[in-house]
């Protein structure tokens, strides 16, 4: 690795001052690209900002409202155990869990996997289908931004210099509601996705899907809310016309490459099918709630 | 000598032999005591870096290494012209011969860069990070040439020439040009194409595979050190470390005798570290810089430069009568060798047929250059791919016939008096009973449901013998001590102490395992064509039986009585004489503690070159589940069946044949290099090469077929490390064909091409 | 410059100067002297490297070492006590699930990690759980099963002790 400067401040100012410092500056959260990426040569910052001691980056909270407040830097291993979260987010929890082993459970975060931008993140379809925001500190203050406005290219976020992603904000959830996420790969375990897909939904005291959201992954440069295909789910029970109009929708919704991981035509076809299978069972966790 | 080579004709049961004792290394490895080849360091080592091509083939212009060498901590640099141009020369030492000047323009390019990842120059510095920066400041020129990896491609005339010196082997008239084509091989039997023509049954497939690689965990590593008078000491991970002797003498131009290595616990091989990559390098590096130099390869570096096996094409024509006799076949196969002539492409034509009794065959070899890394020996060399392509047609050819694959191959199948496609006839083999145990076995039973198939495929690798020493000594405790000039690759001491304890009679854990280095043992070829147990294994029986008939001697002597009236039975010299009827047994601790008035230290080494190592047959059943819509592959039973003569510790065997499944079902389904249009791996990590993690297998059932022990091993053991890898390309592709229908003739089964297949049914 | 950490390693206060560019395995390899823990791909890809640090299992290798400051580090070097091997050492070895050995410290670490956070595990657990553990030698079968067995021999001791 070439050399750089460590450093942990533990508030968000001395965070943001060290991020402005120089422009080539990097967050450290869990690390689990990060480092592989400069030990590869493919980034090489100056400045490496471990934000894990910055108060807020780590750590689970209730929100006022009922929803979740979840430090950028806590790792997936936390959110999984976490008493309630993934009763009422199981999809977002099940998306993050899914990124790499056990041990990069142990320190992979939401803001690292959301940062990094790689079109593949697995977390991050399941964030943006829960209508998950962002909350950003920086040089200019405290800002919110919806998870989907953040990647803006492969590798390349919207933040500013000296921002960085402090927490993530989740809505409250009420009964009724939930979520799913699934992602195709070519083994069981260990793989980035071929085509990811995430749903958060809730249905009305009729039964019918009252709001839907899907997400893809891996279709695109960046993960993609597709509003067609949640428009396809609401007003009905999920039944063989919606789901036939959801795998139309997400089909539709994409633009991938042919890269090693998998066919444009493949991914095409894989994200209509993980849609329906994941919007079947986030409408299945919905009805059992 | 006298008993030995009818024990196992005549015991049934031993003490030890098929035993499952804990192996003698074993605390060390599940505690990290173990010494790897990157865990050793020497007191003012420095640290080494190697310089890679980034081109798929190019010519080398220039090298400027005087910035790299300003850098203050740089304490030497190295390209090509450093090292000796070597005559064309075969040399023998490893699992097959080499050739001496490719195996040291490999080490380190020439004139050429011939692969992404070739090595163009070293450094060495006082830390990896100024290493690092090193390689930063040479400045190499290069003149990027077009490149071809396909393998058809590269036979093509107008293809882009790695050599100039190529001019095909093998042809019946030397070509006037030179080519990519190394070499032709070809067995032929019989009149083929009669007999195709007069088949009553036919099937032809082509089948294609790609490059995978061994992916041992353990990236290669080694600490050389070359003092002032030139000596030069290597300690490092591989799978002979006379191997590494020989073959870095060469490359460096020295005298064998100017180096010693010292064998590291090595952390797998495969067959990937029957060869050298860092060591004259190393070397080399510390001959400058006065200091040991450390080299240890990054896992992107073994990717792109150490062996993979070939890529293939196979071509398969099967011709039967009816009632499933085989009366023809002709097999044409087409490999990459990578950078140097040498693809396992002779032992795929060698075993294609190798389990079956054909009247009429014609097998056909090409050995292909490729601007790819040059391969490297991958357990049972050759035989997955030929059998990929024999296995797949023998299954559409039991279709056809309406017949159970299983007894397609029981009727055909190799028996003992069968002359072999590649030459020998056949004795004491065990391939009918391997078949049969697979029939009979209650995984091929279970019903199966939709979306899931079962495959059937068999597979035979010769095992070799070969030079081995195994020397055993007799402490003062009563103790020994056995020592070989094999790494153990597997649990290979285990067997070597569980043998010498059965001629001893005494329990296992009285056995100590060493395998010390080049200077202290003699000679031995490397760990590889499953010989180990076999060839190293008859060494130290010779030897402990050497030593039991000197403490047989010695206790004659002690008691005044003839030798032949001294038995040795449970670790105890016994009286015979009735004249002595008070003499009581001698212990080996007793003999031992008396061995200074009996003649002094108690040892044996005993040095040999064994032959009839006895073929691995090997049967593999797989059962597998398809999801229609995303083509993902499920395998959900396997079973693999195998002659394994006597198992010496059945868990080892048994570990085997689920290593080499396990390994045969990546192939199968996701392992392949995947490069680029410049001819860049793109895929030189764990992340995106898929070797199977624990998730992805179900238990892998084995059954070990003991009823035809080898009669040329003292305990009647057969190599058992290379055959079980050779069914399951075949196994896993004859399942998912049946669970969707639609044969699948491409490795790897990767979901996209599963799914395509599919919807190019529907269509 | 050189950063100043220190940790608690297997227990035992340690401390070493350390680039930030140093990982933690390097630091317990090189530093330390802890050669236990395995480097097979540098990338958190194979699992060789498996460390517990404040009860968490983690690669090593994707750890700066700078980042060890005031953790508690546990490596394969501290899991045998007083001349006896952890259960899971000793199934291992009984079950004859190593062959080159190369993976197993890294096996053997998250291993524990799984049986300290779920002691009965299934079989589709213990698959899952080790998937970030590359073997290439044993198919996995004798791992899984050694690991089984282990946490039952442990559930026993609980229900003994």
């Amino acid at each position: 690795m070439a050399q750089f400067n460590y450093v942990a401040p533990s508030s968000v100012d001395e965070a943001i001052s060290a991020l402005a410092s120089a422009p080539t500056a990097r967050v450290l959260a869990g690390g689990t690209d990060l480092i592989v990426q400069m030990k590869a040569g493919r980034v090489r910052p100056a400045t490496v900002v471990d934000v894990k001691r910055v108060p807020g980056a780590v750590g689970i909270q209730k929100a006022a409202d009922g929803g979740y407040v979840i430090g950028a830097a806590t790792s997936g291993a936390v959110l999984g155990e976490h008493a309630t979260l993934p009763r009422d987010w199981p999809g977002v929890v099940e998306a993050a869990n899914l990124i790499g082993s056990t041990q990069v459970q142990g320190r992979a975060s939401l803001g690292g996997n959301l940062c990094n931008a790689s079109p593949a993140a697995d977390s991050v379809p399941g964030l943006i289908a829960a209508r998950a925001v962002c909350v950003i500190v920086g040089p200019a203050g405290r800002r919110e931004a919806p998870v989907e406005t953040i990647q803006v290219s492969p590798g390349r976020t919207s933040l500013q210099p000296g921002e960085f992603v402090l927490e993530f904000r989740l809505p409250p959830r009420p009964k009724r509601a939930s979520d799913a996420y699934l992602r195709l790969i070519p083994r069981t375990e260990m793989d980035i996705a071929v085509v990811g897909a995430g749903v958060s939904l809730a249905l009305g005291d009729d039964g019918k899907i009252a709001e839907a959201h899907v997400s893809l992954g891996a279709v695109a440069p960046t993960s993609l809310l597709v509003g067609p295909a949640g428009a396809a789910l609401v007003g009905g029970k999920l039944d063989e016309a919606s789901l036939a109009a959801l795998d139309a929708a997400a089909r539709a919704a994409c633009n991938p490459i042919d890269d090693k991981r998998g066919t444009i035509d493949y991914r095409t076809k894989i994200a209509g099918v993980l849609a329906r299978r994941v919007a079947t069972i986030a409408y299945a966790r919905a009805e059992a709630r | 000598m006298t008993d030995v080579l009818d024990r196992q004709q005549t015991e049934t049961h031993f003490a030890t032999v098929g035993t499952r004792p804990i192996r003698p290394d074993g605390v060390d490895k599940v505690t990290g005591r173990a010494a790897f080849g990157a865990d050793f360091v020497m007191p003012g080592m420095i640290w080494g870096r190697i310089l890679r091509s980034p081109y798929a083939h190019a010519r080398i212009l220039g090298i400027d290494t005087r910035k790299a060498l300003a850098l203050p901590g740089v304490k030497a640099v190295v390209t090509g012209a450093d090292f000796p141009d070597l005559a064309s020369e075969i040399i023998e030492g490893g699992e097959a011969a080499s050739n001496s000047r490719d195996m040291a323009v490999n080490v380190i390019a020439r004139d050429k860069a011939l692969y992404e990842g070739h090595a163009v120059a070293a450094v060495a510095a006082i830390s990896p990070a100024v290493a690092e920066a090193a390689l930063e400041l040479i400045e190499v020129s290069y003149e990027p040439l077009a490149h071809v990896i396909d393998v058809e491609a590269a036979m093509a005339p107008d293809a882009p020439l790695l050599h100039s010196h190529i001019f095909t082997e093998g042809l019946e008239e030397r070509p006037k040009l030179p080519s990519n084509i190394a070499r032709k091989h070809q067995f032929v039997r019989g009149d083929v194409d009669a007999a195709l023509a007069a088949a009553e049954v036919r099937v032809e497939g082509r089948y294609t595979t790609k490059a995978v690689h061994q992916g041992y965990i353990e990236p290669h590593a080694c600490v050389a050190s070359m003092s002032e008078d030139g000596q030069g000491h290597v300690w490092c991970s591989s799978q002979g470390h006379f191997m590494v002797r020989s073959y870095c003498a060469k490359v460096l131009g020295v005298e064998i005798s100017n180096i010693k290595v010292t064998p590291a616990e090595i952390g797998g091989g495969f067959g990937g570290k029957t060869t050298i990559y860092l060591e004259p390098i190393a070397l080399a590096l510390s001959r400058i810089a006065d200091a040991p130099v450390k080299l240890v390869m990054t896992r992107d570096e073994v990717f792109r430069a150490t062996g993979p096996t070939s890529g293939g094409v196979i071509e398969v024509k099967l011709g039967a009568k009816k009632d499933g006799t085989i009366t023809a076949a002709e097999v044409e196969l087409k490999f990459q060798a990578g950078a140097f002539p040498g693809s396992p492409v002779g032992t795929a034509c060698m075993t294609a047929l190798a389990c079956y009794d054909i009247p009429n065959f014609r097998i056909v070899g090409w050995d292909v250059v490729t601007n790819s890394p040059k391969t490297a020996a991958y357990r049972a060399p050759g035989a997955p791919i030929s059998a990929f392509g024999v296995e797949c047609a023998l299954d559409e050819l039991a279709q056809k016939l309406g017949m159970d694959p299983v007894d397609l191959r029981d009727k055909n199948g190799a028996r003992d008096g069968v002359k072999a496609a590649y030459g020998p006839t056949f004795q004491n083999i065990a391939f009918l009973d391997t078949l049969a145990r697979i029939r009979q076995h209650p995984n091929y039973h279970v019903p199966l449901k939709a979306n899931q198939g079962r495959g059937v495929a068999a597979g035979f690798w010769f095992n070799v013998g070969g030079e081995s020493t195994g020397a055993v000594r007799v402490s003062d405790d009563g103790t020994l001590t056995v020592a070989t000039g094999n790494p153990d690759i597997g649990g290979s001491r285990a067997g070597m102490a569980m043998m010498a304890a059965e001629v001893f009679g005494v329990p296992v854990d009285n056995v100590r395992v060493t395998v010390p280095d080049t200077q202290s043992i003699g000679y031995s070829m490397l760990t590889g064509g499953s010989r180990t147990t076999f060839a190293v294994g008859m060494a130290v029986v010779r030897a402990s039986e050497k030593v039991v008939a000197d403490l047989k001697k010695r206790a004659a002597g002690i008691w005044q009585v003839a030798e032949d009236q001294v038995a040795w039975k449970n670790g105890e010299a016994i009286c015979l004489d009735p004249a002595k009827a008070d003499a009581k047994p001698l212990t080996l601790k007793g003999l031992a503690a008396q061995s200074g008035r009996t003649g002094g230290p108690i040892q044996a080494e005993v040095s040999l070159n064994a032959q009839g190592a006895g073929p691995g047959f090997a049967v593999h059943s797989c059962d597998v589940e398809v999801d229609p819509e995303t083509g993902h592959v499920t395998v959900l039973r396997y079973t693999a069946a195998q002659d394994v003569g006597r198992a010496i510790h059945p868990s080892y065997v048994e570990g085997q044949l689920q290593g080499g499944a396990a390994q045969g079902v990546g192939w199968a389904l996701n392992e392949e290099y995947i490069f680029d249009a410049e001819g860049r791996m793109e895929n030189a990590g764990f992340l995106d090469y898929r070797v199977p993690v624990a998730s992805d297998l179900p238990m892998i059932d084995t059954v070990l077929i003991e009823t035809a022990p080898n009669p040329r091993h003292p305990f009647g053991a057969k190599g058992v490390g290379e055959a079980p890898i050779v069914p399951p390309l075949a196994a896993v592709a004859n399942a998912v064909s049946a669970a969707i229908g639609v044969r699948m003739t491409d490795l790897p089964l990767s979901p996209p091409k599963i799914r395509a297949a599919l919807d190019a049914k529907k269509a | 410059m050189k950063l100043h950490v220190s940790t608690t390693v297997n227990g035992d206060a340690a401390e070493f100067l350390t680039d930030p560019g140093t990982t933690l395995l390097d630091a317990l390899r090189d530093e330390l002297g802890l050669t236990g823990s395995k480097e097979g791909c540098g990338s958190g890809d194979c699992g060789a490297c498996s460390v517990i640090v404040d009860g968490r299992l983690v690669c090593s290798c994707l750890m700066l070492a700078a980042e060890a400051e005031g953790k508690r580090i546990e490596t394969i070097e501290g899991l045998a006590r007083h001349g006896e091997l952890h259960p899971i050492q000793q199934k291992f070895l009984e079950h004859a699930a190593l062959q080159c050995g190369f993976c197993t410290p890294g096996l053997i670490v998250a291993s524990k990690a799984l049986l300290d956070a779920n002691p009965d595990p299934t079989e589709e657990e213990a698959r899952y759980w080790l998937a970030g553990n590359l073997c290439r030698c044993t198919g996995y079968d004798k791992v899984i099963r050694a690991v089984l067995d282990a946490a039952a021999e442990l559930r026993q001791e609980r229900r003994v002790a």
